[in-house]
């Protein structure tokens, strides 16, 4: 599904990402770990096409197409869903509206027609339940004066309404006490079917009880330096990420 | 080319002996276009008009005393008019009422035309009381009052509940080269009496429009006034609106100002809280492009303790538009425990886009609670890139970020119809399909 070759990224003269591999199969959980600063997020970013990155080498191949010219809208349209780190507060326009919006849009796109307002609502209500979301939730302005677990939940409520072949969740974890956790990873492990995939970065292993990865990758300066199973994560948890610096650095 | 002022003042003389020399009014026109021979136009020397120049708008040969009165219909006028909602309507013509176009009453209250009150003997009371008391003497209004003789004439008296909002439109067709209009308006709602206001200025033409409009509002005791200005015009029209509001005690008025068309706009809302516990909210959004200007120049006098005012204004600038901010807010040493807070907040979208905000509270009591605030930015380049993500294309994007901006002034608004009404023209100004009402 997706396939990163050799991606080097860079922010203004800063280089981030130097040289990731990665592929991602359709039906996997992949979790990527690393310390503060390895570019987790920058890769996520990357990978949902924000503009301040700049490509400097290597390719990222969505379903076979090269997706690195296509802007952040049309890499959502072909179905790649980043759950933000830090959701942004948006004033004045009510997540119904914003979601609607997102959806049609989608659709659009796609050369499909607007989706019925019965059909829409019917799945916000679906998914409310789903995510345990009061439904007076729908009318308020997008992540204005949320709560940390509120933001979060509301990036998975998003996921949920839009259906993604690819999800990559953004530290959706940090934050987060441990009900609001195993709401948002009941609401992931739901979601997660045959045909689509989901990315995790995380700093703690503590959400992969919860969601469990077929791979985990380490990410250290810009680089994927160690993959594994499951217990790869297990055992970062136990040692830290120094063992590994040492492992390099050998 | 004759100067515009020469003109005005020589047309002064055929325009008094079209009406009544002997009434009241004659003396005060005849004192005002002195005052206007003496001041004339404002220029950018004036403090307040430093960042408006009327240099263009007045280098123009207008039709300042407009003969014709061309037949409208309702199907012309229509999409100006908020028509699904039932409202009483005062509708002019190239400064002429148009009663077949408009629903006017005398039953219980007076909605109907200022020329009828300047001579009807019924009305000399309210005349004498009222008329031309709280517009300043300034050279813009003087012209206008000198040629005062048309426009809405509103009495409401005590303990009125006016069911319907009131549409005052005044259009112009502009079949002559370019016209020039001074539209007067005088609203007097005595105690306990509550009204709702719609008012817009339209032309139907291509032709170069100068509007240059003075309304007087008295707000009585108790009485509860909500008004709304909706300047959409075309790009050949300018407009002055001069509007003075004298409120007395426990009054609340509240005004929005919703500026989105027009070459020229300059708005002079002057405010004066004459007792004690008085309301006044005044709001509005900007949304300009092209060579656009609009100018709020406000100002709020609180004379009295016990009194709040609530200003909040939002401005979106886009290609070489240009925006002022000039709101002035006075707190007199009488003026203790009252609450004063403004804020204006400014998008520029282009780099070629300007707005010169000015806001300023004066204080000059010990014991009130102020504050005031004003930012100028660009969009916020992460909550577009939020937006994307999820498939919304960077036009809609925008759209919804700016109508998320200016929402918060949608909020106060009133009349459904209108908040509606305001979201098309707002989607429409961006360029986006998008219904915002939900």
């Amino acid at each position: 599904m997706l396939k990163i070759n050799n991606l080097h990224a860079q922010i203004e003269d800063k280089k981030i990402l130097n040289g990731i591999n990665l592929n991602i199969k359709a039906g996997e959980i992949h979790a990527i770990m690393g310390p503060n600063g390895s570019g987790k997020s920058t890769l996520a970013s990357v990978i949902a096409g924000k503009e301040d990155y700049e490509i400097t080498k290597g390719e990222m191949l969505f379903n076979d197409n090269s997706i690195d010219e296509l802007s952040a809208e049309e890499r959502a349209h072909k179905g790649i869903f980043m759950s933000f780190q830090y959701p942004i507060e948006i004033p004045g326009v009510t997540i119904t509206n914003f979601i609607k919006t997102a959806i049609n849009e989608t659709r659009k796109a796609r050369g499909e027609k607007d989706m019925p307002a019965s059909q829409m609502l019917k799945l916000l209500r679906e998914k409310c339940s789903m995510l345990g979301i009061d439904r007076k939730f729908l009318s308020r302005s997008i992540n204005d004066g949320f709560s940390g677990g509120e933001k979060k939940r509301n990036e998975i409520f998003q996921m949920a309404m839009l259906e993604p072949t690819l999800a990559i969740l953004d530290e959706t974890d940090s934050g987060l006490d441990i009900d609001a956790l195993k709401i948002v990873a009941s609401g992931v492990n739901k979601l997660k079917k045959k045909d689509n995939a989901v990315v995790i970065i995380t700093h703690y292993q503590r959400l992969l009880d919860y969601i469990i990865p077929d791979y985990v990758h380490v990410l250290f300066d810009g680089k994927i330096v160690k993959s594994g199973k499951k217990d790869l994560a297990v055992e970062l948890e136990k040692k830290g990420y120094d063992w590994i610096k040492e492992e390099i650095n050998n | 080319m004759i100067d515009l002022k020469e003109k005005l003042l020589s047309s002064f003389i055929a325009f008094e002996n079209q009406t009544n020399i002997d009434s009241y009014v004659h003396d005060i026109r005849s004192e005002a276009i002195k005052q206007f021979e003496s001041i004339g136009f404002p220029n950018k020397k004036l403090e307040n008009w430093k960042y408006t120049s009327l240099k263009n708008l007045l280098n123009t040969d207008y039709s300042v005393l407009p003969e014709i009165n061309n037949v409208l219909e309702f199907k012309n006028i229509k999409k100006y008019l908020i028509d699904d909602i039932d409202s009483y309507k005062i509708i002019f013509v190239d400064g002429k009422y148009c009663s077949h176009l408009s629903e006017t009453t005398h039953e219980g209250m007076d909605i109907c035309i200022l020329s009828a009150a300047l001579t009807q003997s019924k009305y000399e009371l309210i005349i004498e009381n009222y008329f031309n008391k709280i517009a300043l003497k300034d050279g813009i209004t003087s012209l206008n009052t000198a040629f005062s003789n048309e426009g809405a004439f509103i009495h409401i008296p005590k303990n009125k509940f006016v069911e319907k909002p009131i549409q005052i439109i005044h259009f112009s067709t502009g079949n002559e080269a370019s016209l020039m209009f001074q539209p007067r308006n005088m609203i007097v709602v005595d105690e306990n009496s509550q009204v709702q206001i719609i008012e817009r200025h339209q032309s139907l033409s291509e032709n170069k429009v100068f509007t240059n409009s003075v309304t007087e509002i008295y707000a009585d005791k108790k009485s509860i006034i909500d008004y709304y200005k909706i300047q959409n015009d075309n790009l050949q029209a300018s407009l002055i609106d001069n509007t003075y509001i004298n409120q007395q005690r426990n009054s609340t008025f509240s005004m929005h100002t919703f500026s989105f068309g027009n070459e020229l706009v300059r708005n002079n809302l002057n405010i004066s809280q004459n007792n004690e516990f008085i309301e006044t909210t005044i709001k509005g959004v900007t949304i300009i492009g092209n060579k656009q200007h609009v100018d709020h120049n406000t100002l709020i006098q609180q004379n009295k303790p016990n009194c709040n005012s609530h200003q909040d204004y939002k401005g979106i600038y886009d290609n070489k538009s240009t925006g002022v901010f000039n709101g002035k807010i006075i707190v007199n040493k009488q003026a203790q425990k009252t609450n004063a807070f403004q804020s204006n907040n400014n998008v520029l979208l282009s780099d070629k886009a300007t707005i010169n905000a000015k806001p300023q509270l004066e204080i000059y009591a010990d014991d009130v609670k102020c504050s005031h605030g004003c930012t100028v930015g660009q969009l916020d380049k992460n909550a577009l890139f939020y937006l994307k993500s999820r498939g919304i294309p960077e036009k809609e994007a925008t759209a919804l970020l700016m109508y998320g901006f200016a929402n918060n002034i949608l909020k106060s608004v009133k009349i459904p119809e209108i908040k509606t009404r305001i979201n098309h023209i707002i989607a429409n100004k961006l360029g986006v399909k998008i219904g915002f009402n939900l």
